[in-house]
């Protein structure tokens, strides 16, 4: 065959000749075969990863309260000094009455059917609104973590009583509190508008947001501006020497620094040299921008760079500066393309998590900061925090958390999305 | 104060422009000659006079504030020069914390009086920052009101001011390498200074938590990070087993099988993975894949951990799937059409032209790309803080827990932590260690896709 | 339309077929890419053993006519081939007909010299791997050698065989492209401007190439040079806006062509 091969001809329709053929088909299709299934392999974790995530965190966008009257005109309450009064017995004297006789025995396991922090609850409504004093008035108690796992079905009340969270008595009163029609599972509101707390029914990502919110708000304020005219810079100013090669490797290599070292940097030198304070939201940001200033001079150096340049000429044909012809051209004319990495870097700054736990925006924080000087977290440290936390309720919280998250980054980048589509010029 | 100060810059450099502007129309208009600028441009000129000097000063004062006020503090605090650095900061600490009303215990007379101390200094300098600020603003608006007159180049002025920002600017990204730098060395120096530089490179051992007991530090070797290193190398592996074979077959596909309509849909749900932030991944680690993981080892007969190596890695390479499938799509769209061309003219099957073609050719582009992958998977934190272990070991089964530098660096610093015993530089001196690899990985990477990108 | 009547064509295939065996022979091929219409109804022999010249100006045609002979044009999306192409007799579009076979029997030489970026060594052994045309080691390396002789490259890159490809000059390049399609014993060899993008010592060279390929290969050469045309080929065919003008004997279609429009284009009117 070598021989013919060599005189120029190979007999094609011999059966070694196609049984090859075929095989280097079955190759062919072996390969696309592997990379359909590459695809569906990826396609399929993110699919389980969502669901996954969707299963176990739509539980908590519910809570299970019960609704308790309280009389509060027969309580002895001095109105001069609401935080003073005894809202502990207050409400467990009320909490008491909505089932029938309770054996001394049992009392601590019925109260612990409702959240800890029930006194506290009604006493912030009450000082909230002082004229609830003058009759009886509703109150809407959460019930605690596992008391609200049982209502959800997440634990099995057929189970032996030591393998369950919950005592025999306790389901026995939720379910006379049931058979009243005291128990309902409105949308847990709590989980937007409350704070952190050690008690998952209570928890909630008011704290995590606004913490995530002002430290996207300073990084934004330092890398937009920063960012913007560093690229300007480099692009249509800066001579070709030493110094801006170095400044452009060293850019290139920044956005691919590992987030962990820029918390390192900020600890080191925000905290420790500077003395800012600590868990703010101005150092979580500060890390932040230096994280996506890399990435936003990178995308605006682009898409200035796509900018004709007759449209410069032109500017300056008619007399205008430099500044002037990029400061009302070019700058105008590359700004959708630049909102939309801005945007696109902020959704990725948004998710960042390490640089945020170096600097203590881990801490664990009751209230909402007011500002980026206070200790707050942000939404990736608080799903850590909830994650690292061995309340089974947090489980469900965590995932809830992560879904809030991804909302708000879906939400980011469909506004870039719709920004390039709508106003991206192409030349 | 400081925000209140800010606004109050704001309000008059607003002011000294508006101003400014009418100096100006009134001196154009009352001139034979033309204006050399625009109004706008003198109020602009007289705005940053006004506010740029002062809010520098501003900067600078907040930031140096605090050291100053302490040692004030210190310096007259009786006894304190017999302090060592940490029972010094320990010191300012609880200083701090009682003039802030946080009292745990009862302050010594010592403390009062330094509380004293620091409260009558910190307002003294609020005020005294206010006063300079306030002066600062005063004399630049008086400035630069006073230069105003028709022939004054306000717009030459100007651009100046902002090429000066904007070449600031671009030093920023030296500045913050030069930050990182200096920070990681300066820590991790004295890390060395108390654990011996060979101890840590070589070691075998690393038990920080042994280091809390100072007559411990050195010289058990409990500060080794080879089985940290190894941890980290042996996760990273296993990430990069799953990341690069789907990445880059699915690239093949996407490329040179797929149709457009595919293409337009797949594409985009693939970068979905790499838009999920990372404590996602950790959470879906812990919460899913290690059981699984878990169960199957044991089922195999191995020593399985709960927080195995194979699941934290198998999660991060799932992450980094994207990153590697879009290199290689660029690597692969980088081929010129006429190498494919010529393979196909020969009879090759498209399979054939992949294999034997394209993928030489783009080979160097897809090893920058993994080389990236790679400096990523070592750098990655939050995915192997919740899913890998804390115990450095060096196993070969990949259903046990190893360590990892990122793992170490963030457990040695989570909670309050002061900045001078060997547990909390020692997370600096991993963190140069880190820092110096992914430089390396990164330099190579960015330096083979660049070459390769020349070639075509 | 066409200036050849159906009797003409009749005619025409007649007396070429007296000259010599048709090796491939085109009927009423139209090429459409994307809806739009690249070529109409050409009709066209190409003889065994002799040189086909297809000239005319850029965007005639001459290219997209080419490209269908060995399907090339299945690599472009959204191309559509009609009519009828067969290679001796047999419809190369039939759908059991196997296209990597086909390419392997009609081999292609592209404009600008494409060598993959492996060794020279490997870039003519890659066609008979793929193929298993050679049994061993030495088999492959006798095919490699001889496809070098032929393309009259073995005596300038013997003792360089396992320097990379892309390392040789522009009009080496193009005769290792050369020596890579005969490596795989192709019947039919087509050629898309191959020396457009050589200097004229090169092009001489590759020319002289062609002269000699033509005793064991049937060529069809697209050139957008007429005194190439009239040099290296047998036969001349001209395609003008997507249709065949005219065809015939090289020495006849320059000296005394039928068609006004391929004199205006050989004297140099248009074009």
């Amino acid at each position: 065959m070598a021989a013919q091969a060599i005189t120029g001809h190979v007999d094609w329709k011999s059966d070694a000749m196609q049984a090859r053929r075929r095989a280097r088909y079955a190759a062919d299709r072996r390969l696309q075969i592997y990379g359909m299934v590459a695809i569906f392999f990826a396609l399929g974790f993110l699919a389980i990863l969502v669901g996954t995530l969707s299963f176990t965190g739509y539980r908590a966008f519910v809570q299970t309260t019960a609704t308790v009257e309280i009389d509060l005109s027969q309580a002895d309450i001095d109105r001069g000094d609401l935080m003073g009064a005894n809202w502990r017995n207050i409400v467990r004297d009320a909490l008491r009455q909505q089932v029938g006789d309770i054996p001394r025995s049992d009392q601590r396991d019925y109260f612990n059917i409702f959240t800890s922090s029930a006194p506290f609850l009604v006493r912030d409504k009450v000082i909230a609104d002082p004229d609830l004093l003058d009759g009886t008035a509703r109150f809407s108690i959460p019930l605690s973590d596992p008391l609200d796992q049982l209502a959800k079905g997440q634990i099995n009340p057929d189970l032996p009583e030591n393998q369950r969270r919950v005592n025999d008595r306790q389901i026995e009163y939720f379910n006379q509190l049931q058979a009243k029609g005291l128990i309902a599972q409105p949308f847990n509101w709590g989980l937007f508008f409350n704070a952190d707390s050690r008690f998952p029914e209570l928890a909630g990502l008011a704290g995590a947001i606004s913490g995530s919110f002002w430290a996207l708000l300073v990084c934004f304020v330092i890398s937009f501006p920063v960012g913007i005219a560093a690229a300007i810079y480099l692009e249509e100013f800066a001579p070709k020497n030493r110094l801006t090669d170095i400044i452009e490797i060293n850019i290139n290599n920044l956005a691919a620094v590992p987030s962990v070292v820029f918390g390192l940097l900020g600890l080191a030198v925000f905290l420790g040299w500077f003395g800012l304070p600590r868990s703010a939201p101005l150092v979580g940001g500060m890390c932040l921008a230096l994280m996506t200033l890399p990435t936003l001079i990178i995308v605006t150096r682009a898409s200035l760079k796509s900018v004709p340049s007759s449209i410069r000429e032109a500017a300056l044909g008619i007399g205008a500066s430099k500044h002037e012809a990029i400061l009302h051209h070019i700058l105008p004319l590359s700004m959708p393309t630049i909102m939309t990495g801005t945007i696109i870097g902020l959704a990725q700054a948004l998710g960042e998590t390490a640089p945020l736990l170096l600097v203590g925006m881990n801490a664990f924080i009751t209230s909402p900061p007011a500002g980026i000087f206070e200790a707050s977290t942000a939404l990736p440290t608080q799903i850590y925090i909830w994650a690292d936390s061995p309340e089974r309720g947090f489980v469900a919280r965590t995932s809830a958390a992560i879904l809030v998250l991804l909302a708000f980054l879906v939400v980011m980048n469909a506004i870039a999305i719709f920004l390039r589509q709508r106003f991206e010029r192409r030349w | 104060m400081a925000g209140y100060l800010i606004g109050f810059l704001v309000l008059a450099a607003g002011l000294a422009a508006l101003t400014s502007m009418q100096r100006a129309r009134r001196s154009r208009d009352a001139a034979a000659d033309k204006a050399h600028s625009r109004p706008i441009y003198h109020g602009l000129n007289a705005a940053i006079w006004t506010g740029v000097p002062a809010f520098v000063f501003l900067i600078v004062w907040l930031m140096g504030q605090n050291s100053i006020i302490n040692s004030l503090v210190l310096a007259s605090f009786p006894g304190a020069d017999a302090l060592s650095g940490a029972e010094k900061s320990l010191l300012i600490s609880e200083i701090r914390q009682v003039a802030a009303g946080n009292i745990f215990k009862e302050p010594t007379p010592e403390i009062l009086a330094a509380v004293d101390h620091l409260k009558s200094l910190q307002s003294i300098a609020v005020w005294m920052m206010v006063a300079v600020v306030a002066a600062a603003a005063s004399i630049g608006a008086f400035f630069g009101y006073r230069v105003i007159e028709s022939r004054f180049r306000a717009r030459h002025s100007v651009e100046r001011s902002v090429t000066w920002f904007m070449m600031f600017s671009s030093l920023v990204a030296i500045l913050t390498t030069g930050g990182i730098v200096a920070s990681l060395l300066y820590e991790a120096l004295q890390f060395f200074a108390r654990v011996p530089v060979t101890e840590f490179l070589f070691g075998l051992r690393w038990e920080p938590q042994i280091a809390l007991r100072p007559d411990q530090v050195a010289g058990l070797g409990a500060f080794g990070m080879v089985p940290v290193l190894f941890g980290t190398f042996a996760i990273s592996a296993l990430a990069m087993a799953v990341s690069v074979p789907v990445g880059i077959l699915s690239a093949v596909y996407l490329t040179e099988y797929a149709g457009e309509r595919f293409r337009a849909v797949v594409k985009p749900l693939l970068e979905i993975l790499a838009g999920i932030p990372t404590v996602v991944y950790g959470f879906f680690a812990v919460l899913t894949v290690a059981p699984i993981v878990r169960s199957l080892g044991l089922s195999l007969g191995l020593e399985a951990a709960p927080n195995s190596a194979l699941a934290a890695g198998g999660v991060m390479g799932v992450m980094l799937i994207p990153f590697i499938s879009s290199l290689s799509d660029d690597a692969f769209a980088a081929v010129p059409r006429a190498m494919r061309d010529g393979s196909y003219a020969l009879g090759a099957t498209k399979g054939e032209t992949i294999r034997k073609v394209l993928l030489p050719a783009a080979l160097p582009g897809i090893v920058g790309g993994v080389l990236l992958a790679l400096s990523r998977a070592v750098g990655e934190t939050m995915i192997v803080v919740m899913a890998a272990g804390l115990i450095a070991r060096m196993t070969v089964n990949p259903f046990e827990a190893v360590t990892t530098v990122t793992v170490q660096i963030v457990t040695l610093l989570i909670g309050d932590s002061e900045f001078d015993n060997p547990k909390t530089l020692a997370a600096f001196a991993l963190g140069l260690v880190l820092f110096l690899i992914t430089l390396g990985l990164n330099l190579i990477a960015l330096r083979t896709v660049r070459k390769y990108r020349e070639k075509y | 339309m066409n200036m050849l009547t159906d009797a003409a064509v009749e005619q025409k295939l007649h007396s070429t077929s007296n000259e010599a065996a048709i090796k491939m022979r085109g009927k009423d091929v139209t090429v459409h890419y994307n809806g739009k219409q690249a070529l109409f109804g050409v009709n066209l022999d190409v003889p065994e053993q002799q040189v086909t010249a297809l000239i005319g100006p850029s965007g005639c045609g001459k290219s997209t006519f080419l490209r269908s002979l060995n399907r090339m044009n299945d690599t472009i999306e959204g191309c559509r081939v009609g009519g009828e192409i067969t290679l001796d007799g047999d419809d190369v579009y039939d759908p059991r007909i196997d296209v990597v076979e086909l390419r392997a029997r009609v081999g292609m030489v592209f404009q600008k010299p494409n060598p993959f970026p492996k060794s020279i060594y490997e870039n003519v052994a890659y066609g008979p791997r793929i193929h298993g045309i050679a049994r061993n080691k030495s088999e492959l390396d006798q095919i490699v050698e001889s496809s070098l002789e032929k393309a009259a490259l073995w005596s300038e890159v013997k003792d360089r065989l396992n320097e990379p490809g892309t390392g040789l000059s522009g009009g080496q390049q193009q005769r290792l492209c050369i020596a890579r399609a005969i490596a795989v014993s192709p019947e039919v060899i087509l050629m898309d401007e191959p020396c457009s993008a050589l200097d004229p010592i090169a092009t001489a060279k590759v020319e002289e190439l062609i002269d000699e390929l033509r005793e064991n290969y049937t060529i069809v050469i697209v050139t957008h040079s007429m005194q190439q045309a009239a040099r290296v080929s047998q036969r001349t065919a001209m395609f003008h806006l997507g249709y065949l003008v005219e065809e015939g004997a090289t020495d006849k279609m320059f000296t005394n062509p039928d068609d006004k429009r391929t004199q205006d284009y050989i004297t140099g009117r248009f074009g």
